[in-house]
């Protein structure tokens, strides 16, 4: 399978049966002074999988954006199958046989998938024969490559899972040959992504061709065939997967060694900080989330959570921090804490010596309008120190508290006037880590802690909660990348439908069998 | 990372926006036949060219700088407050019992008693909304257009049925007692030798509307009721996670926003009219809201637009008055200026941008 | 044309013009503008009448805020117009304090008094004229139920319902009149719907009669009762032939000969009160080929015995706003 690369400088455009899928030249394109790809050159033969790995905001879903027309390159071009195509918008690119399954699904909720497949495709004004053809292909598709889903299904019935194969059945049906999969796997569980790998196997082998986009260098080594690393704009390497590791393509993606490893010493757990007691918790909706846990977690050890987002793990924590009404009852350093009413808000919490570095840094643990030293009390905003007297903050005093953060914590730029939008998702991770850490509390919650945040940046945060345990603090972990939950955690709790599955420990476990737990089978089931 | 310049958002933009309004003004005005520079030129001259241009100028102002305060608090909040023309109504009433309950002495008594009517007031009118907002989830937008119909057939009903002067065809209070006056800009000019027009209506509250301005600016900037109000606005879910009481935030920011609207009664009842008429709000309350937009929901910014508006007001009515331009097109020519001002703004945006994205990359070629 | 070689210099533009225009009248019109179909427009016709009748001109401004009253007045008296008419009563407060700054300028002020050297007063006595169309009323109706459709409720239009009330009684002691206004805002003199409403609510409570004075209002009154096969009275201006065959009588107001004396007595204008009443042709009940047919010789007749009495003082009307009580109802 060769690929790469000084082909792509030859001249010759005709169509033979070896010139590879798709081809891209010198693209390039800029936002402002933002120069978010330079120069890009690859080219990535008929049914192969090529990867895409890069840290955030390295270019790759603006490259990808301009294959599929949302965006219009300034320079370069794009062949497809030895034939330069312009494309300016998705339908073009539908037209020349790309098709794109996005991180996040653009499905119709309320339509079945068999509605959401031949949507924007349909045949003429009457919707019967488009149905009727729709559900024939379908059927030879899923037969083909494993892509079994109902097609009389509402689209919000189904799991994550599920609707991705109706994403990649969008794309079939629409006669793709090259399949673009930004993030794939970011939603599912180890059992789906194994799933999705196959069928990007049966595909590979129908002669389709496929890029992922991903951040996973598990991935990358588990499924592709060639792999294209960027940083900065810029392709850095383009290799045999094979013929590459781990660690080389992190130090490429980088642009340093990386430690890929958490680097700590054993655990000493000490006395319990936080118990809970068969917790509940019902959502607005009344659906009960967390149904009856029970957990403890010490100081000086790191509790880990893991399991597939969305089985209760979020209402846990938002518990836990205050924003969310529960049931049962909570010990705060022996001491019960109100889980609804009057008192039970973010600021007694934070009061009880709870910290709380959220899941989703933009929308709850920061406020992205803001600047940082805004940011930087934010929660802590009513704590004495930082006003001036019994009206007025004390603006100056933050802004210098947030210097001496912003050192502390190595965020780039060090500026405390910047908005917290203008941060990269590490350095804004930093700020929420370096507000919650230096608060010095006794429990710190942490949701995601590395979602979206650079390679280089993980190393750090992960540093910085292991050192918090060592002062002797509590702190409870939840997080859906099994490798962090695998490396950071003294000790590992998987939830599955709002319940505790099972604990573990770290050194006499495996992925394999989180993963089991995470989809919810249990050793008893197992057995049978 | 800004791709502009701060002076060129905050400036340039404006300028260019209002420019281009002008500009298809007047087309306008060609188009019904009369000479749009001679219009333009009635415009600046009736609004500035005296000093009675200039203090009707700074009255209608003064009006826009409170109902644009109202406007811009509440959404620093993300509240739309569309409600600011039923509460300055409602203030108007609290200004006017407050004047006539006693017999002021002097206007320095009166002003503070009347600026706290009002403002009670209006804030009273602001909270059945924002309560139905914060506890019931009833469409804020929604129910302060409801309370302004509402607002406005009280007031009917009062000044025809209650606060009527007996044997009167008119559908007003009893004027104000002496005591009540304000001071206009003539009185308050003249101790220093300054002739200003004794005829017109700018007054004490002007320098009400500014001090309010920077109590604003110092309100959402400085203090932790304002960094609660911008939080709230800015991510409900993130205010949440802070221990910010939703609930809270909504009902004291439309108070303060309803407060602010209810203090324009003490320029048009009080100041002015010195007596509460019917529809005394004239539709302020509403331009309020393009006062806001174009002032970016900042203190200056409301302050500049607030004038342009003034200008606007005053200058259109010198227009009907000398040009014989129909007040219906001075309606159409202030629109003009809302919408590119307010509504248009990524037009002039986008282009400039581009502009100073070009501009940078050749200083750097050259560099 | 002259307006552009007028325009010369924006400082000198406003002294230029009030050159120009010396001795030139000018009428404010109030916040409804001049195409109100009502009162304004009455008002504006007879500026109109009298342009075409003189060839002068005039000069005429629709206001947009209250407080430009003053100011427009002001503006006006500055720049050498005179006489200055304004059309509506809301301007007395403004004219108060301008007519003392203006002892040259002479202003008329309709429907209002203002008592300065340098004011003409027009009001109407549209009790009287009401009282008229009331007989009328109380003639055509077979059984003893009529009705009033007011616009905003304000003194003025209790006035006209008063005096239609005392009319009716005056023929029919025992009868009955229903009064309605449509409301108590603004938004009263333009709400043609209610105005139908109303008047279906009065014709299911057995009124034969409809005598509406209520602005835009009105027209749905005027409507709807042709429609429910009522009659229906008109107001301000002749609307007769709005709906022909069911519109009794008109109760008109000469706003527009008010408007048109002032103006042709020009800088020499007579000041002090001028009532206009049956009198004088002020008011009175309109007949012409549309509702000929419907005004039988002895409701004819005992309108014009009303109109005689009320002018020769035999029959006083009382006036509902001189002390805001009605006899009649």
């Amino acid at each position: 399978m060769s690929v790469q690369n000084e082909a792509g400088r030859q001249e010759t455009v005709a169509p033979t049966a070896s010139a590879p899928a798709i081809e891209l030249r010198g693209i390039s394109k800029a936002f402002g002074p933002v120069q978010a790809n330079k120069d890009i050159s690859i080219s990535v033969a008929k049914g192969s999988i090529h990867g895409i790995i890069g840290e955030n905001g390295a270019g790759k879903s603006t490259l990808m954006s301009i294959l599929y027309g949302f965006y219009k390159a300034d320079a370069g071009q794009i062949i497809i199958n030895g034939q330069e195509v312009n494309i300016s918008d998705s339908q073009e690119a539908i037209a020349a046989g790309i098709g794109m399954v996005f991180q996040h699904f653009k499905l119709v909720e309320n339509f079945t998938v068999l509605e959401n497949v031949i949507l924007g495709a349909e045949d003429g004004g009457l919707l019967k024969p488009s149905l009727a053809k729709a559900r024939k292909l379908l059927k030879q598709l899923s037969d083909e490559y494993e892509l079994s889903v109902d097609p009389d299904a509402l689209i919000e019935d189904l799991s994550v899972g599920h609707q991705q194969r109706v994403e990649i059945l969008k794309a079939l049906y629409r006669q793709a040959d090259i399949l673009i999969l930004d993030e794939p796997t970011g939603v599912l569980t180890p059992a789906e992504a194994d799933h999705l790998f196959r069928i990007l196997e049966g595909l590979k082998k129908e002669g389709k061709t496929i890029i992922m986009i991903t951040h996973k260098l598990r991935e990358i080594m588990e499924i592709t065939d060639t792999v294209s690393v960027m940083r900065r704009g810029e392709m850095t390497a383009t290799v045999k997967t094979a013929e590459t590791s781990p660690e080389e393509l992190a130090e490429l993606m980088v642009g340093r060694k990386v430690l890929l490893r958490v680097d700590k010493k054993p655990a000493t757990p000490g006395a319990p900080v936080i118990e809970i007691e068969n917790l509940e918790v019902v959502d607005e909706q009344g659906v009960r989330r967390v149904k009856g846990i029970d957990l403890t977690v010490h100081q000086g050890e790191i509790l880990g959570i893991c399991g597939v987002a969305g089985n209760g793990q979020t209402e846990l924590l938002e518990v836990l921090g205050g924003y969310q009404t529960g049931t049962g009852k909570i010990l705060m350093n022996g001491q019960e804490i109100d889980l609804s009413g009057k008192h039970s808000n973010g600021q007694t919490r934070r009061a009880r010596g709870i910290a709380h570095v959220p899941e989703d840094r933009h929308d709850e643990g920061l406020i992205l309008e803001f600047q940082a030293w805004e940011n930087m009390v934010f929660g802590y905003h009513h704590a004495p120190e930082y006003q001036k007297n019994a009206l007025l903050m004390d603006n100056a005093g933050i802004k210098a508290m947030t210097q001496t953060s912003m050192d502390k914590f190595d965020v780039r730029p060090p500026n405390p006037k910047l908005e917290a939008k203008s941060f990269s998702g590490g350095n804004q991770q930093k700020i929420v880590l370096a507000r919650e850490i230096e608060r010095n509390p006794d429990l710190l919650l942490v949701g995601q802690p590395t979602r979206g945040v650079d390679i280089g940046a993980i190393e750090f945060i992960h540093q910085q909660i292991v050192a918090l345990r060592d002062e002797g603090k509590a702190i409870l972990l939840v997080s859906v990348e099994l490798d962090e939950i695998m490396s950071l955690s003294d000790r590992i709790v998987v939830m599955f439908d709002g319940q505790i599955m099972g604990e573990r420990l770290p050194s006499e476990t495996n992925e394999g069998e989180l993963g089991l737990l995470m989809a919810g089978i249990t050793d008893e089931e197992k057995a049978q | 990372m800004n791709k502009m310049p701060k002076w060129a958002d905050a400036v340039l933009i404006p300028l260019i926006s209002i420019l281009l309004a002008f500009f298809f003004s007047g087309l306008v005005i060609w188009a019904i036949g009369k000479d749009p520079v001679v219009a333009i030129k009635t415009m600046v001259q009736g609004a500035f060219g005296s000093t009675s241009g200039i203090s009707y100028t700074l009255y209608y102002a003064t009006n826009f700088i409170f109902t644009g305060l109202a406007v811009a608090v509440a959404y620093h909040a993300r509240l739309f407050n569309i409600g600011g023309e039923g509460q300055a109504m409602l203030g108007g009433l609290g200004v006017t019992l407050v004047c006539l309950a006693v017999p002021w002495p002097h206007w320095t008594l009166a002003l503070p008693a009347a600026m706290i009517g009002g403002a009670l007031f209006g804030a009273a009118w602001a909270f059945i909304p924002a309560w139905l907002q914060a506890k019931r989830g009833s469409h804020i937008v929604i129910t302060t257009i409801m309370f302004n119909y509402i607002g406005a057939a009280l007031l009917g009903y009062l000044l025809t049925k209650v606060l009527k002067v007996p044997g009167s065809m008119l559908t007003e209070s009893a004027r104000f007692p002496e005591g009540a006056h304000l001071p206009n800009f003539s009185e308050i000019l003249a101790p220093f030798g300054i002739n200003f027009s004794p005829n017109a209506p700018a007054n004490m509250a002007f320098f009400v509307a500014l001090l309010c301005t920077f109590l604003f600016w110092i309100l959402i900037w400085k203090t932790r009721l304002g960094y609660e109000i911008r939080a709230y606005g800015q991510s409900e879910t993130a205010a949440k996670y802070a221990g910010i009481n939703p609930s809270r935030i909504v009902i004291i920011a439309m108070l303060i926003s309803g407060g602010l609207a209810g203090l324009m009664a003490i320029n048009n009842v009080m100041g002015e009219a010195e007596r509460l008429i019917d529809n005394a709000v004239e539709g302020a309350g509403f331009i309020g809201i393009a006062v806001a937009l174009m002032g970016r929901n900042h203190p200056i910014g409301i302050l500049l637009a607030a004038l342009l508006f003034g200008f606007l007001y005053q200058g259109g009515a010198e227009l009907s008055f000398w040009e014989s331009i129909p007040r219906e097109l001075v309606v159409v020519i202030q629109a003009l200026v809302i919408m590119f001002t307010g509504a248009l703004d990524n037009m002039v945006r986008m282009p400039l941008e581009k502009l100073f994205v070009a501009l940078g990359k050749n200083k750097k070629k050259e560099a | 044309m002259t307006l552009k070689t007028t325009f010369l210099g924006a400082a000198a533009a406003l002294a230029l013009t009030s050159g120009a225009a010396l001795a030139d009248p000018a009428i404010i019109f109030d916040l409804g503008g001049k195409f109100d179909k009502s009162f304004n427009e009455s008002s504006y016709n007879g500026a109109e009448r009298w342009k075409a009748e003189t060839g002068g001109s005039y000069r005429d401004v629709e206001l947009q805020s209250d407080a430009q009253r003053e100011q427009a007045l002001r503006r006006f008296a500055e720049n050498g117009f005179n006489p200055i008419i304004m059309a509506g009563f809301s301007f007395a407060t403004a004219l108060e304090t301008v007519a003392a700054d203006f002892p040259d300028t002479k202003f008329a002020i309709i429907d209002m008094v203002v008592d300065a050297p340098n004011v003409r007063s027009v009001v109407f006595n549209e009790h009287e004229g009401s009282y008229v169309v009331g007989v009328a009323a109380a003639y055509a109706a077979e059984g003893d139920t009529v009705s009033f459709v007011g616009g905003m409720d304000i003194p003025l239009i209790s006035k006209f319902a008063c005096g239609y009330a005392q009319g009716f009684k005056s023929v029919k002691p025992e009868g009955n009149v229903i009064v309605n206004m449509t409301g108590t805002t603004p938004a009263a003199w333009n709400d043609p719907v209610k105005g139908g409403e109303l008047t279906r609510a009065q014709k299911a409570a057995g009124s034969e009669v409809v005598f509406a004075a209520a602005g835009g209002t009105g027209l749905g009154v005027l409507q709807t009762a042709a429609d429910e096969g009522m009659l229906s009275i008109g107001v301000d201006s002749n609307q007769n032939y709005l709906q022909p065959g069911h519109v009794l009588t008109s109760m008109v107001k000469r706003v527009d000969n008010a408007v048109y004396d002032a103006f042709m007595q020009g800088e020499d204008l007579e000041t002090g009160i001028f009532v206009m009443g049956l009198a004088n042709d002020g008011v009175g009940a309109a007949i012409d080929e549309y509702n000929e047919a419907l005004i039988t010789p002895e409701m004819k007749a005992a309108m014009d015995d009303a109109t005689a009495k009320i002018v020769s003082g035999e029959v006083v009307v009382h006036d509902y706003m001189s002390d805001e009580t009605c006899p009649a109802y």
